[in-house]
């Protein structure tokens, strides 16, 4: 198998999504004798050292049409190297923007694309892999018939590796359409870290009773290095942004920590969140359903709770 | 301006999960069906207000599935759809379904065309990609906010921990998400002239899947929560740091 990373970039930094669409395309490629070899399209900071996630060679197409992602442009750009080098596997990160590119390569090389994919690809017969589906109530082993096969790998899906290892990086002469789409501007969201791409998420829901209360949510994200996140109802009523809304009809998330402050734990919240490997529960009502998803809990007001959290967090992270 | 709104069919948010035929079907006895959410609170509504604002403006639903898809493409001519077309057609993957409807937009002359981010069910959202390049148009996925000046669109997308204006000149295809638009709920008159809006059905052409699920499964149940007492939280922290390692 010809495994090819697509390598997505922000401010000069490989995202941490990619590192792990590396990660998981060199063991791909290892499970078949072969070598991972990544394709990236911009200048970003960092290429050789996809080498430590076991990327051999890095193609690299630069231009200023690259600068805005757009879907169409990508895409031709993208079906160039795929042809060029042969890949047979194509991996992407299913962040936003593989969300928007890979559907329109799958087109273009005719090539099935599994988006959302959670565990490497089983290669015993066929070529099947496994994806969230109903919004991580329930996973779908996805057979893929077609020669070229492409995946898109969830953000916090698969783990970074490391080792020692350096990535050749060659230059790749692309034929590189003007883009018809143009960014005319941009915002950063409050969080410091993106939502998707966080380790630690802290939740917090109706129960924190208006948008004057998420101070202390906001400080305990802070000295966690975390990104915040909120029920439906808190993003509905405008008490905190929509892009922090999780769940079923909002952003799916599986970080490694999920802290979820005075939310009910209703199906359509735990849909976007029940993958988090590990959930701590904090409400004052015993019945509340999240309990029942939770690996952690405690039984209290938020309002006195978090402050004592903050503390002890404090404590064991060494800050004051 | 020319609208297609793509709809799809989805299991109600609190549908029990479970599969039958040997874990390789969805088992939908006893389960309520909606619009997918996605392209019912975002896609169809940021149509109907785009309608609002430009009365010259049509809108025209297109959905892939059998006669049980009829209730809610009704529904969705009830919140405000001016025509639909039926693809009957059991959806199979989304390559499938993107090529369905591509054979319709590319005869429908359309100025812009909406889909929801993803369906809830199958959470693939790869439908709207891939019609963009069946038809050669530019996609922006994932919007937040789209706005029509004459024939260019503004469009906010969501990307990795920030939002981006763009701007792309019509035709475009759109995947939408929350805050393009504010939830609706049909009314007595949009449900009577829902029963007389055109309703077209019409065969698939021959199109093949790419992938096909193998089988399906429910992920392994949670242990059981460990509760601490609201006067321990430092024993919390402990566990968390100790046991689960996660800070
Ligand atoms: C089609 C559909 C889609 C939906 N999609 C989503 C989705 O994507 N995401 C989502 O989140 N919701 C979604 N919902 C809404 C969902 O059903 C719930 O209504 C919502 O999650 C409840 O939010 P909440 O837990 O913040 O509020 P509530 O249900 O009001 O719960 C508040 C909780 O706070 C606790 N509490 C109150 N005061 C305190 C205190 N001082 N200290 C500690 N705890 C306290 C209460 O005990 C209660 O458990 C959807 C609903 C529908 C119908």
């Amino acid at each position: 198998m010809s495994v090819l990373v697509f390598i997505d970039h922000i401010d000069g930094h490989i995202k941490k999504a990619s590192l792990e669409a590396a990660s998981y395309g060199a063991q791909i490629a290892a499970q078949s004798g072969t070598d991972a070899e990544a394709v990236v399209l911009g200048n970003p900071g960092g290429l050789s050292e996809l080498g430590r996630q076991g990327i051999r060679k890095v193609h690299q197409v630069q231009g200023d049409q690259l600068s805005v992602i757009d879907a169409q442009v990508y895409a031709k750009v993208l079906e160039q190297v795929a042809t060029q080098t042969g890949a047979t596997v194509i991996v992407f990160s299913n962040n936003s923007t593989g969300k928007t590119v890979a559907p329109r390569l799958s087109v273009r090389l005719k090539a099935g694309l599994v988006s959302g994919a959670v565990a490497l690809p089983e290669t015993g017969s066929g070529f099947v892999v496994r994806k969230n589906v109903f919004s991580g109530k329930a996973f779908a082993n996805v057979s893929v018939t077609t020669p070229v096969k492409i995946i898109a790998l969830n953000p916090n899906a698969f783990t970074v590796t490391d080792a020692d290892g350096t990535a050749e990086v060659v230059a790749f002469n692309a034929t590189v359409d003007a883009p018809k789409v143009k960014v005319t501007g941009s915002t950063k969201t409050s969080g410091k870290v993106a939502l998707t791409e966080a380790d630690v998420v802290v939740s917090a829901g109706r129960g924190l009773k208006g948008p004057e209360n998420w101070k202390m949510v906001e400080d305990l994200a802070d000295v966690l290095g975390a990104a915040l996140a909120c029920s439906r109802p808190v993003a509905d009523a405008h008490w905190r942004p929509h892009n922090e809304h999780v769940g079923q009809t909002g952003v799916a998330i599986a970080p490694n920590l999920y802290i979820a402050i005075g939310i009910s734990g209703a199906i359509q919240h735990l849909a976007g969140v029940n993958r988090s490997k590990t959930i701590v529960v904090i409400n004052k009502d015993p019945e509340a359903p999240f309990f029942k998803a939770a690996d952690y809990g405690i039984v209290g007001d938020a309002f006195e709770v978090v402050p004592k959290l903050l503390d002890a967090v404090k404590k064991v992270k060494g800050v004051s | 301006m020319k609208i297609l709104v793509c709809i799809s069919k989805t299991p109600d948010t609190t549908a029990k999960i479970a599969f039958a035929d040997n874990n390789t079907k969805f088992a939908e006895a006893g389960v309520q069906w909606i619009i997918n959410p996605y392209d019912e609170w975002y896609a169809l509504v940021r149509a109907i207000e785009l309608k609002e604002a430009d009365a010259g403006s049509s809108i025209h639903l297109v959905t892939v599935g059998g006669a049980d898809a009829e209730p809610i493409i009704r529904k969705a001519l009830a919140l405000g759809g001016d025509e639909a077309i039926r693809i009957n057609a059991d959806p199979a993957d989304p390559y499938q379904v993107a090529s369905q409807i591509a054979d319709i937009a590319k005869a429908g002359g359309y100025d812009l065309v909406l889909t929801g981010k993803e369906t809830i069910d199958y959470n693939n959202g790869s439908v709207g990609g891939m019609l963009a390049e069946l038809l050669d148009m530019p996609y922006v996925a994932l919007a937040t906010s789209l706005q029509i000046a004459g024939t260019t669109a503004t469009v906010k997308r969501e990307i990795e921990g920030g939002e981006e204006t763009l701007e792309a000149s019509l035709p475009l295809v759109v995947s939408c998400q929350k805050g393009m638009a504010e939830a609706r709920i049909p009314n007595m008159r949009g449900i009577m002239a829902a029963r007389t809006k055109p309703l077209k059905v019409v065969e698939p052409a021959a199109t093949e899947a790419l992938t096909q699920v193998a089988a399906f499964g429910l992920p392994p149940a949670k242990a059981g929560v460990k509760l601490v007492s609201p006067d321990n939280v430092e024993e919390l922290v402990r566990m968390l740091h100790e046991e689960a390692r996660v800070i």
